[in-house]
């Protein structure tokens, strides 16, 4: 599984030697591998007017390009909001409550991007073919994409250390802009123009997983939450400006605390573990159907719904399975 | 009739080819080929319509639509066959006598006695007294003994101690279907009640003495309040349209001492409109998140699960914390009045939410009070108009607040997916006919048997892991959250998709905490002979004797629970563009997704035999059953890939 940033092909359908060779040195000889651009085909071909694009079939002919379109940016935190805004109302009738959650999309953006996670999985798992993640940038719907597909494929990202390895190795280091885009979150009305959750949206699909396993994660949805707190506001260094360049040039590493070192120590770990955790050497295939699909309630109904009786049950759990 | 197609919803590839065989009793699908031969068992009974769909270059649909919402698609290669069976079938599915149903013909292979006893197990005369009647407000009539007063009222009714029999006939005179105001529930904490009744036939104008008199009698059989709530569960103008037919609801002004409440919930017909509808969106093919949602919403029904829900809470909540009796009512008194009643008590009385105190809450306010079970449910071929999925809505309400409250119940959700299946599967005796006028003409208890006996045999598989008799939860009143909660309300796919497995959690909770459950029992079991065993040994041994404990293998002696994860995942079809992709849908999920019934199984003809949640799950049952009685059923996946490592039980 690769992923990179969309290449500059531009109005003048330019070439790059270096390019073509590196991802033809990644196919053996007659071997096929798929490009999932996470634009549409119309934005795709749009964005080289812009100077960037797509790869032509005529340079890079082992490789086969599907398109997937994944929301980003400004709507998808325009969803988010609507979504916010449908959760904290006191609406009396049903049928508000329902359009309000269809008119958000919210669902369906959670829907799109477990669906593109899964045929990258399943052009790994089943074709056992080599793909390649891109959008624009690479640094959003790209590390939304590739984290996932490593969830549904890997066992070892499903551990709690696996997973922060997988948020440092595909959040952190490849680059998502945090300070950009977890900077003031789903009320604030200064929306700039970079903000947009997909973060959360990663950590949304990773709970409908475990709603869909519960018992395949290692960590449970304590510390999901925890991970959507810490993105926009931290006492910890983790999730500190947009890249590693910059965490370097800020000292980062000299001046603040890890999250993970203060989730790892002995007494805080246990909080953060699904008691009902069995490893699972297979890979997890979630269905996307919409019935399958659900509102994090955990999270965006978390200071409105009363949680006691879920509390209760949760403890119940805790107390059958740490009975032996 | 062979080479017939059967598809899958989801995967338009995914089909599987066998032959159709119709029988008295079941619609049998037996796939070709494979060494399993799934099989595919349906009652009649259960058939709720059958589609001819056009002929296509493949042959001729056939669409088959059933009460416990599976939809079986066919495919059959010969048009004349094709309509040989449809013709066949909307005869077998709509009976015309009580005796071609299954229950006549269903052995289980008990004898006399063990009926008898399987029909005693839910006793309502012992559910009063536990309830704490009768006593010196309460008492019982035998004024319908004969079912002279009302025929569809069971031969011994509670009513107040001040309610003669003079009173309780004039009353009747007065109400629909001469359903007159009975005991439903009783609170001995405070005295306050729980009525029902069908409407007055007030009209416009219209009094009646012995009426008025009763309702006071209600009132006085409560002498920690000085008024009671009508409770009419129709919307306002419904309620006032019935005038015009010499109906209606109470005048505040006629009954002294009544505080009138309409409460709103819709009739049959909007009932059966709105499942309808949703339905229809679960059978969308390939719908988005938008479809669905828009769907959902459009069909209106989770707006009328809350209603009935709140309607329920209001009474509660009157008698628990009011200490006000209620008397309750619809139309007839047999729908509406039923669902609202029996949440209340629900809510009301942690009893009920065990499991054999939900079968007596069924027995008593929709079995005994006379709900149309055969019209509402179609046993016989009967008007289409009286359908309604009326105690499905009920059964929906449940669910709803088992998910709300998952401490607070004794049984799970499968229960009541099983009991929704034998309402309609007609398999047992219990929910025949009209009345219990009707059944005792019948003869039901000497021909038939009771589905409570048969899940009482197997409540294992019903127990809630995380119920306990002495948690918060389960005690007394329940309180669930009445607003803003709309959000709370869920679609229940494990109900209304509940043959498309794939669309579930593949692996169950509550399967994995009742083994963990019963190893952690066999356990405390074990450790307590061994330390017995110890403290023998040290008794009767001393000095240098070497005491041998035993190495216990634990998986090997108590079947460790281990996860079965290779039965669990099969893709989804995620894209189109991958033809190469032998993915299966998620409907079929790794095995079968319809129901399997052999006539092996037919003796404890449980509805989801192998069709359990485990076999699609990470979870590996220990009781796996299987059709045909081998292992659990391979899976696609397991077969390709030899790596993916097997987990089985020790």
């Amino acid at each position: 599984l690769l992923r990179s940033s969309q290449p500059l092909t531009g109005p003048n359908r330019r070439r790059c030697r270096e390019d073509e060779k590196l991802l033809g040195t990644i196919l053996d000889e007659g071997e096929r591998g798929f490009i999932i651009d996470t634009r549409s085909a119309q934005a795709a071909k749009q964005a080289r007017m812009g100077g960037g694009g797509t790869e032509p079939k005529s340079s890079y002919p082992q490789w086969r390009r599907l398109h997937r379109a994944l929301e980003r940016g400004r709507p998808l935190q325009e969803s988010f909001a609507r979504l916010v805004e449908a959760c904290s109302e006191p609406s009396p009738s049903m049928e508000r409550w329902l359009g309000r959650l269809e008119s958000s999309r919210w669902l369906g953006h959670v829907k799109a991007a477990l669906s593109t996670a899964c045929l990258a999985a399943q052009c790994l798992d089943r074709e056992g073919s080599k793909v390649l993640v891109h959008g624009g940038e690479g640094t959003d719907t790209t590390l939304l994409v590739t984290a996932l597909a490593q969830l549904i494929l890997e066992p070892s990202c499903r551990t709690l250390q696996g997973f922060q390895e997988l948020l440092e190795r595909e959040w952190i280091e490849a680059g998502h802009p945090f300070h950009l885009r977890c900077a003031r979150s789903a009320s604030s009305h200064a929306r700039g123009k970079q903000e947009a959750p997909l973060f959360l949206l990663f950590l949304d699909c990773v709970w409908q997983l475990s709603r869909q396993f519960p018992l395949s994660l290692e960590f449970g949805e304590r510390l999901l939450l925890t991970l959507f707190d810490n993105a926009y506001a931290s006492a910890y260094g983790t999730f500190l400006c947009n890249s590693e360049k910059e965490r370097s040039l800020c000292k980062v590493k000299e001046s603040t605390h890890s999250l993970w070192a203060w989730l790892n120590q002995p007494e805080e770990r246990h909080k953060y573990l699904n008691p009902l955790y069995s490893p699972n050497p297979l890979v997890i295939w979630p269905s996307v159907e919409p019935q399958s699909i659900q509102l994090w309630q955990g999270l965006f109904l978390r200071w409105i719904r009363p949680s006691q009786h879920l509390d209760e049950a949760w403890e119940e759990i805790q107390r059958l399975v740490g009975g032996i | 009739v062979e080479n017939v197609r059967l598809l899958d919803r989801l995967s338009s590839r995914r089909a599987v080819v066998g032959t159709l065989y119709l029988t008295a009793t079941h619609v049998i699908f037996v796939e070709n080929g494979s060494e399993t031969r799934k099989e595919t068992w349906v009652l009649h009974s259960q058939i709720s319509s059958i589609e001819k769909q056009a002929t296509t270059a493949t042959g001729c649909p056939l669409l088959i639509r059933c009460k416990n919402f599976q939809v079986i698609q066919l495919v059959i290669p010969q048009e004349r066959d094709c309509h040989d069976v449809y013709i066949s079938l909307i005869r077998l599915a709509r009976p015309v006598k009580y005796e071609e149903l299954y229950c006549f013909s269903f052995n289980p292979k008990l004898d006399k006695e063990e009926r008898e006893q399987g029909w005693k197990l839910v006793d309502l005369h012992e559910e009063y007294i536990r309830m704490g009647v009768p006593n010196s407000y309460w008492q019982i009539s035998d004024v319908n003994r004969d079912y002279g007063v009302c025929d569809s009222y069971p031969t011994e009714v509670y009513v107040p101690k001040s309610a003669t029999a003079h009173i309780i006939v004039g009353s009747s005179k007065f109400r629909s279907r001469r359903r007159f105001p009975a005991l439903s529930y009783y609170c001995k904490g405070n005295n306050a009640s729980i009525c029902r009744s069908s409407q007055p036939l007030s009209g416009f104008s219209a009094r009646c003495l012995e009426d008025e008199q009763m309702l006071q009698a209600i009132r006085k059989a409560n002498p920690g309040s000085d008024f009671i709530y009508v409770v009419d569960t129709r919307p306002k103008l419904n309620a006032m349209a019935n005038r015009a037919a010499g109906k209606g609801y109470e005048n505040e002004d006629n009954y002294s001492n009544i505080k009138f409440q309409f409460i709103g919930i819709e009739n049959i017909h909007v009932m059966r409109n709105s499942l309808q509808k949703m339905l229809e969106v679960c059978e969308l093919k390939s719908p988005s998140m938008s479809d669905f949602l828009w769907g959902l919403e459009n069909s209106g029904w989770l707006k009328h699960i809350k209603a009935i829900m709140d309607a329920g809470i209001f009474i509660a909540k009157a008698v628990a914390e009011e200490g006000v009796s209620v008397l309750v009512h619809c139309s007839d008194g047999w729908d509406r009045t039923a669902q609202v009643c029996s949440v209340a008590s629900l809510l009301l009385d942690p009893y009920y939410r065990t499991m054999k105190g939900f079968m007596v809450l069924i027995e008593k306010d929709w079995v005994s009070f006379g709900h149309k079970f055969n019209h509402r449910y179609g046993n016989l071929d009967g008007d289409p108009k009286e359908i309604s999925p009326v105690i499905d809505q009920f059964i929906e309400c449940v669910w709803q607040l088992m998910e709300q409250l998952p401490c607070a119940f004794e049984f799970n959700e499968r229960f009541l997916i099983h009991i929704q299946h034998h309402i309609y599967s007609c398999q047992f005796g219990n929910f025949l006919c009209n009345s219990q006028k009707e059944r005792r003409e019948l003869k039901i208890k000497e021909r038939t048997y009771s589905l409570w006996a048969h899940l009482w045999k197997n409540r294992a598989d019903y127990l809630n892991p995380l119920y306990r008799a002495d948690h918060s939860q389960t005690q007394g009143t329940l309180h669930p959250q009445i607003a803003p909660c709309n959000f709370l309300y869920k679609f229940w796919s494990g109900m209304y998709n509940r043959f498309e497995k794939g669309l579930h959690p593949r692996q169950s909770v509550t399967d994995y905490l009742m083994a963990v459950k019963e190893e952690t029992q066999q356990l405390e079991e074990e450790l307590e002979v061994l330390q017995e065993r110890l403290a023998n040994l040290q008794k009767s041994q001393s000095g240098n004797n070497k005491i041998k404990s035993k190495q216990q293998d634990r998986s090997k002696q108590f079947g460790l629970y281990t996860s079965n994860n290779s039965l669990a995942n099969t893709p989804q079809e995620y894209s189109n563009d991958l033809k190469s992709f032998p993915s299966r849908s998620p409907s079929q999920g790794d095995e079968d997704s319809a129901l399997i019934l052999t006539q092996d199984n037919l003796k404890s003809s449980d509805p989801d035999l192998s069709a359990n949640s485990d076999q699609e799950s990470g979870v590996e049952d220990l009781s796996c059953r299987s059709p045909s009685g081998g292992g659990c059923l391979p899976s696609e996946d397991s077969g390709k890939d030899s790596d993916e490592a097997v987990f089985l039980a020790g």
